[in-house]
């Protein structure tokens, strides 16, 4: 299990243009998850999350890891990024990148293949692939490399429930392999299959936070509760 | 009218009585072209991807720079290089000046910015889309800049292309510093200006067609040996 955390956000902003699109932000990730990040739309949920992998630039504020490796990282967005090669190519592009031997390649990028189901279209352009696929494919890809923790920027937004089903049980498998997840999702009934630990966040800013049992089951403000009822909360 | 068809006429018994000229001021134009060419790309495609990627001081001015330069005419260049190589010039102790030398570094001048700019256009478009992936992969510059160049290849080729149609019928610098000299430094276009200025239509538009002819040969040669349409080891 990673090493990398306990993770500590202190009081961490975000601006854009100079409007305030984050915070200030105060967390604490601990290695128990998965983490599930729900709120509505625009409540920065997709800036909080970069923010933890690194590849948002912040305005104030700390982002603590116990011992931050990004090479451990991995991160799945919203919309799959497809390079222009083969399905087979994506995979194996983070292991080419970390210099592993050819037959290492081989082997990790045939399991994965077959795991995700897209054995049959290895040689295909990855442009090609369903939105279903494509997020399947980005998944393996972000998990070829074993990472200790995986970011996941509403990975089900748009596909049906077989493609979310089978993306659930990728992640499933991920987190008891030991990979520390991560998500943002306004999918309530996901953020109840997966989550360990809920963090609700609202207009920029986290609205409350704890395991998500206890969440759900008795929300400590009036905006959760509303959220979990379907209710628009703004 | 009458010309025309009597040009094609000219084209076609050049080429089908293996016209000993011809091969050889095809074979120059091809030899200047193409060596133009592999210089200029090596010069302006890694130049094209770096200012898609890197933000520096003066940025957009070296960008705007290089595309005003795509619209360098081709006698100012030959002028530049003719007086840069001539004898009382500071390289003309080189004594490059009437030889096929001379008309590469002239057209070697005048493509460069041509696919330079195509390049960076293409690049920055495909940054655009790969930008989450490579931050979030944590590659370094080293590897953006070879992915890029890899995955953006079909349109590198493109640009290559471009400035390969730029260089081939080029005409008013290479006259400039290579002469036209008979069996040293005669090409197709500038035997087709020597042709037309004897009056010798005919013969000149015959050129003509052969140069069109190459141009489009090298063209498919260049998309069928580079295999564009097919993907990697899988």
């Amino acid at each position: 299990m990673t090493a990398l955390f306990p993770l500590e956000l202190k009081q961490v902003v975000v601006q854009r243009q100079s409007k305030r699109v984050l915070g200030p932000v105060d967390l604490i990730l601990y290695p128990q998850g998965p983490t599930v990040i729900v709120g509505p739309n625009g409540s920065g949920k997709t800036t909080l999350l970069r923010v933890m992998h690194g590849i948002e630039r912040i305005n104030a504020g700390q982002v603590k890891w116990a011992k931050d490796d990004p090479a451990k990282h991995a991160f799945v967005f919203q919309t799959p990024i497809m390079m222009r090669r083969s399905v087979a190519e994506n995979l194996a592009y983070p292991l080419r990148l970390a210099k592993r031997p050819e037959a290492d390649i081989r082997t990790a990028v045939d399991y994965w293949l077959t795991r995700i189901k897209l054995d049959s279209v290895k040689g295909s352009s990855a442009t090609r692939l369903s939105g279903g696929e494509r997020q399947k494919l980005a998944i393996a890809r972000a998990l070829i490399r074993t990472p200790d923790v995986l970011f996941l920027d509403e990975p089900c937004a748009n596909l049906d429930g077989y493609a979310t089903r089978d993306i659930e049980v990728l992640l499933q498998d991920a987190a008891a392999a030991g990979t520390r997840l991560v998500m943002a999702t306004h999918d309530m009934g996901q953020a109840r299959r997966l989550a360990q630990n809920l963090v609700f966040m609202l207009d920029g800013k986290i609205h409350e936070t704890g395991p998500s049992a206890q969440a759900f089951a008795t929300p400590k403000t009036d905006a959760l509760a509303a959220f979990i009822r379907g209710d628009i909360v703004t | 009218m009458f010309e025309i068809w009597e040009g094609l006429k000219a084209a076609f018994w050049l080429v089908v009585s293996f016209d000993a000229e011809l091969w050889e001021i095809s074979l120059r134009s091809l030899q200047v072209t193409l060596t133009a060419l592999v210089i200029a790309s090596t010069i302006a495609i890694p130049l094209g991807t770096y200012l898609a990627l890197q933000r520096f001081r003066y940025r957009r001015l070296v960008i705007s720079m290089i595309n005003a330069l795509m619209g360098l005419p081709p006698v100012v260049v030959g002028l530049m290089v003719y007086i840069l190589l001539s004898r009382s010039g500071p390289f003309g102790v080189l004594n490059l000046l009437f030889t096929p030398t001379a008309m590469i570094i002239a057209q070697v001048l005048i493509i460069t910015p041509v696919i330079a700019s195509i390049a960076h256009q293409s690049m920055r478009e495909l940054w655009a889309e790969y930008h989450d992936l490579l931050i979030s992969l944590n590659t370094t510059k080293r590897q953006r800049i070879i992915t890029l160049m890899w995955d953006g290849r079909r349109n590198l080729l493109t640009a290559a292309l471009a400035g390969f149609g730029r260089a081939i019928g080029e005409v008013g610098a290479i006259m400039i510093v290579g002469g036209n000299i008979d069996h040293a430094t005669r090409v197709l276009t500038t035997a087709i200006a020597l042709e037309t200025g004897k009056g010798d239509f005919a013969l000149a538009l015959g050129l003509g067609f052969v140069l069109i002819g190459i141009a489009i040969l090298v063209n498919i040669a260049i998309h069928t040996l580079s295999q564009t349409e097919r993907e990697g080891r899988w």
